[in-house]
């Protein structure tokens, strides 16, 4: 592993360190429980019934002394029972806290993981959610996290166990017959690789399998949302044939898959059954021979049986580590993207005052500019009302006024109160400027959690009357659940003007002395629109209001008219100047007014 | 037609009498594959007899006399093994995903004759959800739970056997664990299919909050509520864990419970059973070898029990799908003289014209209470053109739906070229429409694979001359591969207007005598949108059209133009006409006219 990742895995590890630690040992302990219960039954075979003398060690001696020696236990074989009961309890309750403490802990890994992750990503700049793909991020937030989980939770600590328990088998069996112990390890490198192999082989198998699930379930996909298509061509039969024939393919796929699964199984079986066979006929033949007792033979036979399906695993998990790796990668990327920050010395001033645009050039990366030497003044209180057409820059305007975009040294300056907006918080800056979008987005929530999302002390009260002056009030109480009713994909789905005046009511909870509404009455009819506007003067007098529009009725109260064209600043003036000045306000004015 | 949702009532045997007849097909290889479990099971429960024999001949007696006969045997036994686990598991792999293909292929093939009034009431991913999981499921229930049983039933019986053959009391102290533990896991296991499903639950919540902060970050930064955001996540995520340490509680527990009941038979065999070591260390140890063998089966057949109960979910839910009966279908007789959807008799389909006419057409969606045709009364004679106008959502696509049958009136009827649209069969009608939707919908593929879908028999030069018709040459000119370029999913790979242009070419290459133009050119920029119009009024000569108009302007040439609002039809008329009478469609004509100049003025 590279440095960053493990710097990373270290860091996702805060808090869970002692809980991992606590489960590689009761994984330990566990693993040793397992050695005893063979050696209570060769000590049962060979000693207390089959009367041998005993070769344990004076410790142990000292134990079965206590309970009255071998040949008192062969007389009362419960005591060997209670024994094997006592270490099973011993191991099942080891055994219980490595279960909870190995999830508990790789749980806390995969939340500190998703909450940083999505702490992180909810502070990365605008600019870096428009430049990486949804699907993409969110893939790397869930199933790039699923495969490290899976790592972490299972892999890692069947490794961990995998190699204690081989280690403790093996020396037990070292401990009874170490050339019977040599035996039984020569098959298991090949045990190992052939499963490796197996494993490296078959994931590309698997890839294909996926690839094509995914073109089926496409054509699938495609067929539902383009049932209109279908049955107005009347090409039912011809999609039910092209869905059989991937159907038919992908199963294939399947099948010659299996055929090479199906092998893989029974070849490692056939091997882990040549290797149990070589332990018992070598086993046999040492006691024939006289080198090792028939309890020992038994107890060996147990420690072998141990081995045989962690070594099975083995070749899988290391298969398998390396898509644990790509997956940090790509989750280390969203985690090294850097986040917003503000400016050393960034200051928190009052908002109330004049917004200044101060030959402001803009553009996006690898684009042509979109904004160009603008330059206005807006004074703290007013009314600023901006018109322009599709590319003609207002939107950008907006975004940089809320810093959702940073304005690039040498291409002007923002100033809000005198103060230049890059030396303001982002967050005091963007509180204090409310926007409504011009595509609002609403959360799966309650409505009335949606209007009440920035604050989180509003009553109802408060927020049913920032619903009543966005004209919203209506139209939700007719809902079967009221301000209740839940937004979104498992809720109600509502229209884009109703959209919209629920984002303007989200706004107006807010109280910000700086609003701006981005050609958000564009989806409610010029009645609702002259309401809501009507409210908004009543309660918002004193704040700095710019309203983006296309209708002239809209904008004609504004203090303060400009008027957008390809970026450049055409015309500004009040209505009064604006509509006998021949240029382009005039004629839409015109238009709109029917003259 | 919405699915009936009788789920407290379900269905008897866990609803595996449904899925029988997609079993029938497999039975003989289905046979092939127990037999062949059964096989290997044999050889798993003799495989202690070998160590029986190793610990009291060989050892025992002192003697390797017959050793090359015990490994040739044992070898021949663990092939066998490995053989029969070969047949089965590839055999059990086979029935999975050939049940699962043709559980997909009948919930696939039956959906494209399912109205769309089905597709209304049921989203697209719940459907989706019906062709791709639910069958996975099933598929693996009669394959691999199937297998299981098989395996660690016969591996049960057979030991239970050949212990009660060596030594009955002892066997039976043996075998009265098994219930005992069964017991307990069924209780585990029923706790922790609860836990599992909360967890799965609260997953796509987390999911859904990614992707909410994800696509949402714009209005999530513009109202400074990033640590809202984040704290409401951190709740869930906090559920999460507390769920799944709470099932690894469960599991633990489980796991413990399974291994201490094989220590205990093991106690058991030693302290019941010990006395045989004294002479037969042989059978001492195939009796341990079988007492802590015989709970992992048990936890397996559990596992399958507990398998079919969760399936049954999936078994209802698919066989509801297909009992579901299209509220739009042909008769039997229909059926009979002009085909089905998948084999018609296109030999005995009439020539279509293109007349069409509603006659006291009364009409409500069947999932709406309201009628919104009422008594309708209208001529639409081949060759002319209609308009239907009208706010979003206002209800403009209802006659459409009338039109193209995919409603039926509820009462009254629509003719074509005089006769009631049921006397014929769907396809017969629909192979006479061409559509083009608002957002046009291209399948994955090549752009000719797309423009062929209406007519898959024209030739190039057919293609050549539609593409001309509707000025789409140039897509396709500035692409390299032309005609065989990709067009992504979704048509996802062009853009929004270059898709509606061939999704438009596609309409009249299938030379439609009835033309229905769904808002199509709402989707699309201005040069585009003047391209489109000089295509629609070359194409809809001799043709009947139906346009449902998002600009006004472009419909004023057209035969009648119906206005909308609150889904009846208010005024009815030509556009002079309407003009006159100073109502609702001068109202949004006028207001339509005005953005629209605005916006040229500010370009």
């Amino acid at each position: 592993m590279k440095k960053g990742k493990t710097a990373l895995i270290r860091r996702f590890l805060k808090g869970c360190r002692i809980m991992f630690i606590i489960s590689i040992l009761s994984a330990a302990l566990t693993a040793f429980a397992d050695m005893v219960t063979p050696q209570i039954i060769r000590a049962a075979i060979d000693n207390a019934i089959g009367g041998n003398p005993p070769d344990f060690p004076e410790s142990v001696m000292r134990i079965v002394n206590f309970f009255g020696g071998f040949d008192y236990l062969g007389e009362n074989l419960w005591i060997m029972a209670l024994a094997i009961i006592v270490v099973a309890v011993v191991k099942v309750g080891f055994q219980y806290i490595f279960r909870v403490s190995n999830t508990a802990a790789s749980e806390t890994l995969v939340k500190n993981m998703r909450d940083s992750l999505f702490k992180h990503i909810e502070h990365l700049p605008f600019s870096w959610h428009m430049k990486n793909r949804t699907g993409d991020i969110i893939q790397r937030c869930t199933s790039d996290i699923d495969t490290i989980k899976n790592f972490v939770s299972e892999q890692l600590s069947s490794i961990f166990r995998i190699i204690i328990l081989l280690v403790l088998s093996v020396t037990f069996m070292t401990s009874m017959n170490l050339p019977l112990t040599l035996i039984a390890l020569i098959p298991t490198p090949v045990i190992i690789a052939y499963s490796f192999i197996f494993h490296r082989k078959i994931g590309k198998g698997f890839e294909k399998c996926d690839e094509n699930e995914g073109k089926l379930s496409a054509i699938a996909q495609e067929n539902l949302t383009g049932v209109r298509v279908v049955r107005a061509f009347g090409r039912e039969k011809y999609e039910r044939d092209r869905f059989e024939e991937h159907n038919e393919f992908y199963t294939g796929l399947w099948i010659s898959l299996s055929k090479l699964m199906s092998r893989f199984w029974s070849v490692s079986d056939i091997l882990a059954g040549i290797q149990i066979m070589l332990v018992l006929v070598f086993g046999a033949v040492f006691c024939v021979e006289g080198s090792m007792s028939s309890g020992e033979y038994v107890a060996f036979i147990s420690y072998n049986s141990l081995l045989v399906w962690p070594i099975r695993q083995l070749g899988r998990m290391i298969s398998e580590m390396s898509k644990a790796g790509v997956s940090i990668d790509r989750v280390r990327y969203i985690m090294e993207s850097e986040p917003e920050h503000d400016r050393p010395g960034a200051t928190e001033p009052d908002m109330s005052g004049d917004i200044v645009f101060e030959h402001v050039s803009f553009a996006y990366e690898g684009c042509p500019a979109v904004l160009n030497d603008i330059s206005f003044t807006m004074k703290g209180g007013s009314t600023l009302g901006i018109l322009g057409g599709t590319g003609s820059g207002k939107s950008t305007l907006i975004m940089l006024l809320d810093r959702l975009y940073d304005l690039p040294d040498n291409c002007g300056k923002i100033t809000v109160g005198g103060v230049n907006i890059a030396d303001i918080k982002a967050e005091h800056l963007r509180k204090n400027i409310g926007v409504v979008l011009q595509e609002p987005f609403l959360f799966s929530r309650t409505i009335s959690e949606n209007i009440g999302i920035t604050r989180s002390d509003a009553s109802l009260s408060e927020i049913r009357a920032a619903a009543k002056a966005a004209c919203l009030d209506d139209t939700v109480s007719a809902f079967s659940k009221g301000y209740d009713t839940v937004v979104g994909e498992r809720g109600v789905t509502l229209s884009g003007g109703q959209k919209q005046r629920a984002a303007i009511a989200r706004i107006l909870t807010k109280n910000s002395p700086i609003l701006i509404f981005d050609d958000s009455l564009s989806a409610v009819d010029t009645e609702t629109d002259e309401k809501i506007r009507a409210s908004l003067e009543e309660r918002f007098g004193s704040a700095s209001i710019i309203i983006i529009s296309h209708r002239i009725t809209t904008l004609s109260k504004a203090d303060k008219i400009i008027v957008l064209e390809h970026g450049k600043i055409v015309e500004q003036g009040t209505h009064e100047e604006l509509k006998n000045l021949g240029g382009p306000y005039q004629k839409i004015f015109e238009i709109q007014s029917g003259v | 037609m919405k699915e009936i949702s009788n789920t407290k009532k379900s269905l008897p045997f866990f609803g595996v009498g449904k899925i029988l007849p997609f079993m029938y097909k497999y039975r003989g290889i289905m046979f092939f594959m127990v037999l062949c479990g059964l096989a290997g099971s044999v050889v798993d429960i003799a495989l202690p007899l070998f160590q029986r024999y190793a610990l009291d001949h060989f050892i025992g007696g002192g003697t390797l006399d017959t050793l090359p006969y015990f490994i040739c045997l044992y070898i021949f036994a663990i092939l066998t093994a490995g053989a029969t686990n070969y047949i089965a598991c590839h055999l059990a792999m086979r029935i999975e995903v050939n049940v699962n293909k043709d559980l997909r292929n009948a919930a696939f093939s039956h959906l494209q004759t399912l109205s769309l009034s089905y597709y209304n009431q049921n989203s697209v991913g719940y459907i989706h959800a019906r062709i791709m999981s639910d069958t996975s499921r099933i598929g693996s229930l009669v394959s691999w739970t199937v297998m299981d049983c098989v395996w660690h039933l016969s591996y049960l019986i057979g030991s239970a056997g050949v212990m009660l053959a060596f030594n009955p009391r002892l066997a039976l102290m043996v075998i009265l664990i098994i219930p005992l533990i069964a017991v307990i896991f069924s209780f585990f296991q029923k706790k922790l299919i609860r836990v599992n499903r909360e967890i799965r639950e609260i997953n796509s919540k987390i999911t859904g909050n990614f992707n909410e902060g994800i696509t949402g970050a714009k209005t999530i930064k513009t109202l400074v509520i990033e640590d809202k955001m984040a704290e409401h996540f951190v709740a869930d995520t906090s559920e999460i864990r507390t769920k799944t340490v709470r099932s690894a509680h469960l599991r633990g527990m489980f796991s413990a419970t399974m291994n201490f009941a094989s220590s205990l038979a093991l106690a058991v065999v030693l302290w019941r059973g010990g006395y045989i070591a004294e002479s037969e260390v042989g059978t001492f140890s195939l009796f341990m070898s079988y007492a802590q063998g015989m709970m992992e089966p048990v936890r397996w057949l559990i596992d399958a029990v507990s398998d079919l109960i969760t399936t049954q979910v999936n078994i209802e839910r698919f066989s509801r799908l297909l009992e579901t009966q299209s509220d739009v279908s042909d008769t039997a007789e229909v059926i009979e003289k002009y085909g089905d959807s998948f084999n018609p008799k296109k030999e005995n389909w009439e020539p279509i014209r293109g007349d069409i006419e509603f006659e006291d057409v009364s009409f409500r969606y069947p999932d709406g209470d309201e009628y919104v045709l009422e008594h309708f009364n209208l001529k639409i004679p081949y060759g002319s053109s209609i308009a239907i106008v009208g706010e979003t959502g206002a209800g403009k696509s209802t006659l459409v739906n009338l039109i193209c049958r995919f409603f039926e009136p509820t009462s009254g009827r629509v003719l074509i070229d005089s006769k009631d649209a049921k006397e014929r069969s769907q396809l017969w009608l629909h192979s006479a429409i061409g559509y083009v939707l608002q957002t046009p919908h291209l399948f994955s593929g090549t752009i000719r694979e797309n423009l062929l879908y209406g007519n898959p028999g024209a030739s190039d030069d057919d293609i050549k001359r539609a593409l001309k018709l509707v000025s789409a040459e140039s897509v396709t000119e500035h692409l390299e591969k032309g005609l065989e370029s990709d067009v992504g999913e979704g048509g996802d790979l062009l853009s929004a207007g270059e898709k509606q242009l061939i999704s438009f070419a596609r309409a009249i290459l299938s030379d439609p005598k009835i033309l229905v133009l769904d808002e199509a050119t709402a989707s699309v920029d201005t040069i585009t949108e003047q391209k489109l119009q000089a295509a629609i009024n070359n194409v809809i000569k001799g043709r009947t059209s139906i346009v449902i108009a998002h600009r006004l302007s472009t419909i004023r040439n057209s035969d009648l133009i119906l206005v909308v609002k609150n889904g009846k039809i208010v005024e009815q008329g030509k556009h002079d006409e309407l003009m006159d009478k100073h109502g609702y469609y001068r109202a949004l004509y006028t207001r339509q006219y005005e953005m629209e100049a605005t916006e040229s003025i500010l370009e």
